[in-house]
């Protein structure tokens, strides 16, 4: 490897996280008003570990992945502060964050024929990213290194000079994640890699992001909506609704013990092979325009005390450890009188559903 | 299970599908069409016998390119039968005008993936729904309300009022789901053929929508065609499952007894492959490699053999077999890939099918040295036992494989499956 990030990472960090998120806000502004489709959002990723994303459409689990690396649209605004081994990358300039992505920041997509080009040859992608970065490096180099990533993610070398259109689906998901691992980048953004494709494949792609941690060094932040995959590759996971991260710990504590009711439902809710009952969670995510008082999720929580529709929640360490935010796990010290009665719910009807 | 009410009234099958076939040809370029030349032929749908009890759930499970939309399509006559025959009440589906057709789909209907694509986004969720009541010839606006109103009651969408002036882009997808099954439920038939019903939507709204069909099911007496990729979803709602592969069902049977014993190889990767969201249970490494194959060009013998990990001697091994195992060879070996790559050749050829391999231009020793080595890495791949000779060919070698033929489906304890690991129990399967 011509770069060779581990020494750094072990003098500048020794423990110290790759990415360090706080207090992430991305607003979208339209003609009703701004969209907050990420609001308030701290995390922390170590190096080599991966950070499960999981939420359902809408809840700005993309919205973060991208606001991340730097590829909002126009008319999207990011505020906080994200440090990438110790430096604000949300205050960097276009050039140097430019340089940034890629070498040390990357992203793999959910959709990878829509990201090859038709027509460049697999080696000319390779080519391409790899002189961006490195512009000295000779062909054979690149291929030699090409060849490397390709093999790891069971890509023959005899298929290095073909076009896209050559390949599988299961495939070109395998070739976007050699390009963003090329250059062996400190953290990587994969946005629903599996989405697009079948459950055999799925599986295969699922134990590939597993072997990162061992075969690169990455850390990983992994954005799904299915809990299964993140169950299988992830080491903690971040449950995110309505553009804020409500409950984050290790994949074995929140799945095991959910501490936030929106936690325990989705879970609930999600239909695996020993489902033995169908469970839902009545009405809609809340309008990101002007969403409800206090806690987002109290309209739709079947826990819901009087305090959750008036006041925020507060950010808590959680029982098991990791953080959560919800009035039952307290502060006590902060909820007013009476304010652990049961909410009154409006009865939510099929005019309200998702 | 309590969702599956037992409503078989035992007046014999609702559908007969009998050797069902729908093949679609390749149209290629301009000049093979000028010049008649046969580009190929994807069959779709291959050979497929299956009966539908009234009041049964019966599941058609596969991945894409397995063939289960196209013959759910099939039974709605959407898309021509090649051979075969579909029977629904003493009439055949394959054989129908589109006059016909119309008519029987007042009996069959269907419930599309995407109810995003299946909603005119000009229509109204009134004309929507409305619209099959005046295809069908209710030319009265009232009476066409009246059933209107009635169908989105049946669907949950009430108040009403709320709903029938909507377009689709008012509409969450849950609801724009419902008013796909308004729609499909508002001439009163008797299949429904639900393609992915509940695919795109969230985690939290599929629940609700399979409990609405469970629901419309048994106030309604229908019948339900259930394709889905989700062994999950199938596993809870059907009562019979028909497994998929390259246009041909592998395995089929209750429910119960394919997800707790399932005895085809394809069929046991789909179940262990499906990621729990349980920390503790973990996807196995042994996953079949490698992806569906070309329909235009399926595997020679047994379809999944190239993916299969049970694969054994008889499954019909082939020149594209020999490729694939040389290039697996490749990525373990870095060092030696240039080199043996000059001695192999080009490998291209070998991708059309056939029962001999012909590869090589450094000499007949040296490509000889290399499948010898290739054959040390992993001596128990099946692929070897179905070779039956190798011999000198100019600078190469030509590997001559044992033929074998698809596996037809066989009674094995309450399923039937389509794998030479299950040889006749000597009941002999009666196709009907």
């Amino acid at each position: 490897m011509a770069i060779d990030l581990t020494d750094q990472v072990v003098d500048a960090s020794a423990g110290q996280p790759v990415i360090s998120a706080r207090d992430v806000r991305v607003w979208y502004g339209t003609t009703r008003g701004a969209i907050r489709a990420v609001d308030g959002v701290s995390f922390d990723l170590a190096p080599g570990e991966t950070l499960g994303l999981v939420g359902e459409s809408g809840c700005g689990k993309s919205t973060l992945g991208r606001g991340l690396m730097g590829l909002l649209p126009e008319g999207a605004k990011r505020d906080g502060q994200v440090l990438f081994r110790g430096r604000d990358i949300f205050s960097l300039s276009q050039k140097a964050s430019y340089q940034l992505r890629g070498s040390e920041l990357g992203m793999i997509f959910q959709e990878p024929l829509t990201r090859l080009n038709p027509l460049m040859r697999i080696s000319q992608h390779f080519e391409e990213t790899i002189k961006q970065h490195e512009p000295d490096l000779s062909k054979d180099d690149i291929r030699e290194r090409a060849l490397e990533v390709l093999r790891l993610m069971g890509i023959p070398p005899t298929r290095y000079r073909s076009y896209p259109h050559e390949f599988s689906g299961g495939m070109r998901q395998r070739l976007m994640i050699a390009l963003a691992l090329v250059l062996r980048p400190a953290f990587v953004v994969a946005d629903e890699p599996t989405t697009a494709l079948d459950v055999l494949v799925e599986a295969q792609i699922v134990q590939i992001l597993n072997d990162l941690r061992r075969n690169f060094q990455t850390s990983l932040l992994l954005i799904t909506h299915n809990v299964g995959i993140v169950a299988e590759a992830c080491d903690r996971v971040a449950v995110m609704y309505a553009g804020r991260i409500v409950e984050q710990g290790t994949v074995t504590e929140v799945f095991k013990h959910p501490q936030h009711p929106y936690t325990r439902e989705l879970l609930r809710s999600t239909i695996s092979l020993s489902t033995t009952g169908l469970n839902f969670i009545p009405g809609a995510p809340p309008d990101l325009v002007d969403p409800p008082d206090g806690c987002r999720f109290h309209p739709r929580c079947p826990e819901a005390m009087t305090v959750c529709a008036s006041k925020n929640p507060v950010d808590m360490e959680r029982p098991g450890g990791g953080r959560v935010e919800c009035w039952l796990i307290g502060p006590e010290s902060e909820i007013p009188a009476g304010g652990k009665q049961p909410l009154k719910q409006q009865e939510l009807t099929v005019a309200d559903e998702a | 299970m309590p969702t599956k009410p037992d409503t078989q009234t035992g007046t014999g099958p609702l559908v007969e599908v009998r050797h069902l076939s729908v093949h679609f040809q390749l149209r290629g370029g301009t000049m093979a069409r000028l010049f008649g030349r046969d580009i190929g032929t994807i069959k779709a749908v291959d050979g497929i016998d299956l009966d539908l009890q009234p009041g049964e759930v019966v599941g058609l499970v596969g991945e894409s390119g397995s063939g289960k939309s196209t013959l759910g399509r099939a039974l709605l006559g959407l898309v021509p039968a090649t051979t075969g025959s579909i029977r629904l009440q003493d009439q055949d589906i394959a054989r129908m005008s589109r006059r016909q057709l119309r008519e029987i789909r007042r009996v069959v209907q269907m419930v599309f993936q995407d109810p995003n694509a299946a909603l005119n986004p000009s229509m109204t969720v009134e004309q929507a729904v409305g619209d099959a009541l005046r295809v069908h010839g209710m030319r009265s606006a009232s009476r066409r309300r009246e059933g209107v109103v009635k169908a989105l009651e049946r669907v949950g969408l009430s108040p009403v009022e709320l709903f029938l002036n909507k377009y689709p882009r008012d509409l969450s997808g849950g609801q724009k789901q419902r008013v796909v099954m308004a729609r499909a439920i508002v001439l009163n038939p008797t299949l429904l053929v639900a393609d992915e019903p509940v695919s795109m939507l969230d985690m939290s709204v599929r629940a609700k929508i399979l409990q609405l069909m469970l629901d419309l099911k048994s106030e309604l007496g229908l019948t339900y065609i259930y394709i889905t990729h989700d062994l999950a979803t199938a596993k809870y709602f059907c009562d019979r499952v028909a497994i998929m592969y390259l246009g041909r069902v592998v395995e089929i049977g209750p429910t119960e007894e394919i997800f707790a014993q399932p005895r085809h190889p394809y069929t046991k990767a789909l179940l262990s492959a499906i990621p729990e969201p349980d920390p503790d249970k973990m996807v196995p490494r042994d996953l079949p490699r490698g992806e569906i194959p070309d329909a235009a060009d399926p595997p020679l013998g047994c379809a999944f053999h190239p993916r299969c990990p049970e694969a054994v001697r008889g499954c019909g091994w082939e020149s594209r077999d020999l490729r694939a195992l040389v290039e697996q060879h490749w990525l373990r070996t870095d060092m030696a890939y240039d080199e043996e790559q000059a001695v192999i050749g080009d490998l291209d050829h070998l991708d059309a099918p056939a029962t001999s391999a012909t590869l090589g231009t450094g000499g007949a020793g040296a490509v000889r040295a290399i499948l010898d080595r290739v054959r040390a890495e992993d001596p128990g791949e099946p692929l070897w036992s179905g070779v039956t000779s190798i011999e000198d060919a100019g600078p190469g070698v030509t590997v001559h494989f044992e033929p074998a033929e698809p596996p037809a489906l066989r009674r094995a304890g309450g399923v039937d499956v389509a794998c030479v690991l299950y040889p006749d129990e000597g009941t002999g399967r009666a196709s009907d």
